[in-house]
């Protein structure tokens, strides 16, 4: 094994290190679970629009439309369906992602300025619709009357609705195979030929690949990650919510994935930390609390511009 | 038998005619150059082939399969790879992710979720044997945009040839650069053609590689074509050096 190597196996095994003991360092440092809880969800929806972002190249701004369209698959499912937590979830996956799929046959043939356009349209509907259709959504109030189902394994029953660990450690797993299956994409071939769309878009083109077509495989990947963390985001709060589907909570989605740094797998989460924590600690000082985040990610774009995580990776190269 | 067949392509864009009625047939084996002024065409012609636009009128046959309309993509998996005169690379992987890429999609792993180890290891293999190729092998773990011009573009025609091309389209493989490399690019290329058999069609300017390399050469002028024929015949044609041989020389 190269040094390289051993030395990439250590950081892996410190992240979750970190987030296995979450919730004993989280409290004595003046935090509580459930803020970890929301750093996971979060770092989940901004791991996933960077997947998009960071490794094809291509920056969606509606991305809350499929992050919101999991929470309220997710919600939908349990006021309307059935008390199950792992039915809610599968509900939110496939609302967000399938939406996100069906949209993107239409946004991929877009490039830049004029993709980030469309997919900030297409989120505005979803929206709207969220917000004007009441009797469904509960429009403007959002979507109320559900909480997450405790889990029952058989041998072992997971009260995910009390305890505020149980619950950590059950997003936590989702997270785990989430990002897996991320990581997993993006080191096989197909994995590569998405960095190399990101990289040199003509180059690959010339190299035989069908560009729109595997943009909008990463598109809808990344569109089906992003419902999954928005169907945790509804279990978390018991709620959904017309603004998780606006476009300026996909804006805070692309602001976390900058500020951590969106060529490196783990910055968006490491932006949802900062971000989350910031919010939760300067929102009980001040309403302003945005201003402060405003302020720290117009420094961190000047003077770190490949993000927080991507500027200690290249400082210790 | 013939690579490519061109019949009669004529492009426009408004009022300007870039390429005007001009045909061309490659045969198997052939390295054919295609030289002209600034403006003439070149490129856009180039363009055309490899199917970066299509042409208002003409046919482009490919190994007996008519192109004319297919995209890119749907070239390159048929056979055809190109260079371009700014070098395009990816400029932050290595030498060997830049051809391990060209090589995955060349297999047919190219939406693969994963390769098996046999699979793999014959990847590995074709990197290595294209790198040696090109003279790349010691330097597999470098960042293409790292490297000097000559290497990055030595490292875009080893994606090319990673693509297990029958028809090799090299734009001005020699531009901006000094005369060591122009020689070893020019020897690259030589042993391409008469060792290796690939079929090549380039755009140059340097006047000593085309002759040095080309069993025939055409020359494009204002978008018609002018003339074709072997080095010496195309030397000796009047109106060649007229339109273009007496401006540079």
């Amino acid at each position: 094994m190269t040094a390289v190597q051993s030395r990439k196996l250590i950081v892996l095994a410190a992240i979750w290190a970190v987030l296995l003991f979450a919730p004993y360092w989280m409290a004595p440092l003046g935090g509580y679970t459930a803020l970890a809880t929301r750093v996971l969800v979060l770092g989940l929806a901004a791991m996933s629009l960077n997947f998009l972002l960071g490794f094809t190249g291509v920056l969606s701004f509606g991305h809350a439309a499929y992050f919101g369209l999991g929470a309220y698959g997710a919600g939908l499912s349990l006021k309307y369906l059935a008390a199950s937590t792992p039915l809610a979830v599968l509900c939110g996956v496939l609302l967000g992602g399938i939406c996100g799929a069906i949209l993107g046959t239409l946004i991929v043939r877009r490039r830049g300025v004029y993709f980030a356009m469309v997919t900030i349209a297409f989120g505005q509907v979803f929206y709207y619709i969220a917000f004007q259709w009441s009797s469904l959504t509960g429009g403007d109030d959002g979507l109320r009357g559900f909480s997450r189902a405790p889990i029952d394994l058989g041998f072992l029953k997971l009260d995910i609705l009390s305890n505020a660990n149980v619950f950590y450690y059950f997003v936590l797993f989702c997270f785990a195979l989430a990002v897996g299956a991320m990581g997993f994409i993006l080191r096989s071939p197909f994995g590569r030929t998405m960095i190399a769309i990101r990289e040199n878009e003509r180059r690959s083109r010339f190299l035989g690949i069908p560009i729109e077509r595997h943009i909008w495989i990463a598109f809808s990947l990344s569109c089906f990650f992003m419902g999954f963390a928005g169907a945790l985001y509804a279990l978390v709060n018991n709620f959904a919510d017309p603004r998780g589907l606006h476009y300026s909570q996909s804006g805070d989605f692309v602001m976390m994935a900058v500020m951590g740094g969106m060529r490196s797998f783990w910055g968006p989460l490491l932006g949802a930390f900062i971000f989350v924590v910031l919010q939760d600690y300067l929102s009980s000082i001040t309403v302003n609390w945005m201003s402060f985040v405003g302020l720290l990610f117009v420094l961190v774009v000047l003077f770190f511009p490949r993000g927080l995580l991507g500027f200690f990776q290249r400082s210790k190269a | 038998m013939n690579v490519l067949e061109i019949n009669n392509v004529t492009k426009r864009f408004g009022n300007l005619v870039a390429v005007r009625d001009v045909s061309l047939n490659v045969a198997k084996g052939e390295l054919c150059a295609i030289i002209g002024p600034n403006g003439a065409g070149k490129t856009t012609f180039f363009n055309l082939i490899s199917g970066y636009f299509p042409p208002n009128t003409g046919t482009i046959i490919f190994d007996g399969q008519d192109i004319t309309k297919l995209a890119t993509d749907q070239r390159v998996v048929r056979g055809m790879a190109r260079t371009f005169q700014i070098t395009e690379i990816f400029p932050e992987l290595t030498v060997f992710e830049n051809v391990r890429i060209a090589t995955e999609v060349a297999s047919g792993y190219r939406l693969r979720p994963w390769v098996n180890r046999a699979e793999a290891a014959k990847v590995q293999q074709h990197v290595e044997d294209t790198l040696k190729l090109v003279s790349l092998e010691n330097k597999s773990d470098r960042l293409v945009g790292e490297l000097a011009h000559g290497d990055q573009r030595a490292a875009e025609i080893a994606m090319a040839l990673a693509l297990k091309p029958h028809l090799l389209l090299l734009d001005e493989p020699t531009a901006g650069m000094g005369d060591q490399e122009t020689y070893q690019i020019t020897q690259l290329i030589r042993r391409l053609h008469r060792d290796s058999n690939y079929t090549i069609v380039l755009i140059e300017h340097d006047m000593r590689v085309v002759f040095n390399l080309a069993d025939r050469v055409c020359v494009l002028d204002q978008g018609r074509m002018l003339a074709q024929g072997t080095p010496k015949e195309i030397a000796a044609n009047e109106a060649v050096q007229a339109a273009y041989l007496g401006h540079a020389a």
